[in-house]
């Protein structure tokens, strides 16, 4: 059903903007009123989702890590999983958000003969999400290309490292394979495996399809159909310089391009793609688990009379010693 | 609304922004120079219809597919004539004649290719042509 569903959604998402284009010349919208509503849509969306959860406080500790946490001298600690210091939670934040070690943590529980339980090894899904992520990362900072005059240095560089092997004209990139094959490899993960797909949902298909099919658009328009990538910078730097221009003669197959990127980033606050902001706020990542070196008190706590044992003591000293009980201060 | 941790929180949401915000920040509204291509090589003015070895829209967006074509052509089936539009002959060859004609590399090639940091690796081993300037 989601399949099906974020298929068409996306299918239509195409369609309309290749007719709008086509048939009724809506460059000016496809290629500049789209692409600024939904980058103010990402930006005040992002901030208010990030504020939102900013609002909850998180007093206490939670230390749900597979280290050994500080304690006694000579208990070994383990500084990076259970870290007590600033320096190791900075640690353990760069392995989750540059390695994502939590998934390299994953295991697959099967059933054997017995019937016993097995906790398999799987990688996949780490190495898969790690390609993706990063030939993301490459093919999103390559396209800076686009938006900036004169261009980085380390653009250049990439492009050169991206198309190391020189294989045909224009010079093939790395990083398009590898994107096309992760995401292939993340969508047909979610359909083979019973139980991840009896839990997916149209809010998984759809961004994964979306993703695919900005990619297979972006690969086609630069290897196959080929566009006016001149012009095409002329309409990005209209955009980046806030003078709006639509060059003639820019192919549909860009403007499908660049509204399935307007569609995604302007979906990116309302979805699960927030998790790329919401790792930085992970409290049982972010926080040093010092709960025994300093004490964490609850900001919603109400003041409560309290009465102490020094004050109880001081009520009843006499009692006490007449009942004979031991008392702190004579 | 009370925010907790505002002192980490606020600096991170202005980094993330200000990095995802950097091209406007790098233009600061100012308009980009575009590409200056120019047509009067002494060999392109001499010509009686003024055309490339395509028209000139496949030329502008599929040279390098035209160029790569040739390479192969020349290079694995040596075969060194190319037919090109209203079946004119060409001698395949990237220096003696894409070049000569458009002798002017740094204000033909060289103008679109740094404006999209393009940087072809051709010109290690193929001579550019010698421009004066
Ligand atoms: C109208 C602008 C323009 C002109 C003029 C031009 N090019 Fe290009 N060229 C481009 C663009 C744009 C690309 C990159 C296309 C892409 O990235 O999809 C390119 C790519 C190339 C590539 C492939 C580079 C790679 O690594 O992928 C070669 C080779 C090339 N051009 C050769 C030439 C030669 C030789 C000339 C001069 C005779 C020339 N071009 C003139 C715009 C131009
Ligand atoms: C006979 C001379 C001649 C030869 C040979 C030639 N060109 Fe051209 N080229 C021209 C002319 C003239 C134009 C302008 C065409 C026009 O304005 O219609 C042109 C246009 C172009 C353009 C488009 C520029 C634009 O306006 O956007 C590119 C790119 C280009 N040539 C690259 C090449 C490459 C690469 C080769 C070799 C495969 C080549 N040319 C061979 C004469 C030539
Ligand atoms: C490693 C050196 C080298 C590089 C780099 C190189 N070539 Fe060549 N190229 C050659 C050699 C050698 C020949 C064969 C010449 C012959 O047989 O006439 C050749 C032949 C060609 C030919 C056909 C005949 C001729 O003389 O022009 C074309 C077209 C060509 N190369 C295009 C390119 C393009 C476009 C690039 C850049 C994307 C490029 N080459 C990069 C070495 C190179
Ligand atoms: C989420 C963001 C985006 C993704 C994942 C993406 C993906 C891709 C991919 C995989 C390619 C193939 C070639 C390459 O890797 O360079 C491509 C090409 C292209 N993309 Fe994107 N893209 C994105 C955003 C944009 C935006 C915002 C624009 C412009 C407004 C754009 C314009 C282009 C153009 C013009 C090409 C063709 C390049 C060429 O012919 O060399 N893309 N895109």
């Amino acid at each position: 059903m989601g399949i099906n569903f974020s298929l068409m959604a996306v299918l239509t998402l195409v369609l309309v903007a290749f007719a709008g284009v086509k048939f009724m010349g809506l460059q000016m919208f496809f290629g500049v009123v789209a692409p600024y509503a939904a980058m103010a849509l990402f930006f005040t969306g992002v901030i208010w989702r990030v504020l939102k959860w900013a609002e909850s406080p998180v007093p206490f500790r939670i230390p749900t890590t597979a280290g050994q946490q500080k304690s006694l001298p000579w208990i070994k600690s383990n500084g990076l999983d259970n870290p007590s210091t600033k320096a190791g939670v900075i640690g353990r934040m760069a392995l989750e958000i540059l390695l994502f070690r939590s998934l390299f943590r994953n295991t697959k529980l099967e059933y054997r003969e017995g019937p016993r339980i097995a906790y398999e090894w799987e990688k996949w899904l780490w190495l898969a999400s790690l390609l993706f992520h990063y030939s993301f990362l490459v093919v999103f900072v390559r396209h800076l290309r686009f938006f900036t005059e004169p261009i980085p240095f380390f653009v250049q560089g990439l492009e050169t490292v991206d198309s190391l092997f020189q294989v045909g004209l224009p010079t093939l990139y790395l990083s398009d394979l590898a994107f096309i094959a992760a995401v292939t490899y993340l969508f047909i993960r979610r359909i083979i495996i019973p139980q991840v797909k009896y839990i997916s949902l149209p809010a998984d298909y759809f961004p994964l399809m979306l993703i695919f099919t900005i990619g297979a658009t972006g690969i086609i328009m630069r290897y196959v159909t080929k566009v006016d990538v001149i012009s095409i910078k002329q309409l990005t730097m209209g955009l980046v310089t806030f003078h709006p221009v639509i060059p003639q003669g820019i192919g549909e197959l860009f403007f499908v391009h660049v509204f399935l990127v307007s569609i995604l980033f302007a979906y990116f606050p309302f979805s699960k793609l927030m998790h790329a902001p919401g790792v930085f706020l992970s409290p049982t990542r972010n926080m040093p688990n010092d709960s025994r070196i300093v004490r964490h008190v609850n900001p919603w706590n109400y003041p409560v009379p309290v009465h102490t044992y020094a004050e109880y003591e001081d009520h009843f000293r006499d009692k006490m010693i007449e009942a004979g009980l031991p008392v702190e201060k004579e | 609304m009370k925010i907790y941790n505002g002192d980490k929180i606020i600096p991170g949401i202005l980094i993330g922004v200000i990095i995802l915000t950097f091209p406007l920040w790098l233009a600061r509204g100012k308009a980009a120079a575009t590409p200056d291509i120019k047509f009067d090589t002494p060999v392109i003015q001499k010509l009686a219809v003024k055309q490339c070895v395509l028209p000139k829209e496949t030329m502008r967006t599929s040279h390098m597919v035209v160029l790569n074509d040739w390479r192969d052509a020349a290079v694995r089936n040596n075969t060194r004539v190319f037919t090109g539009m209203d079946g004119k002959k060409y001698d395949i060859n990237l220096q003696n004649t894409c070049m000569e004609c458009h002798s002017n590399k740094t204000h033909f090639c060289d103008q679109c290719h740094n404006y999209l940091g393009v940087n072809p690796y051709c010109w290690k081993c193929h001579i550019e042509p010698k421009e004066t300037k």
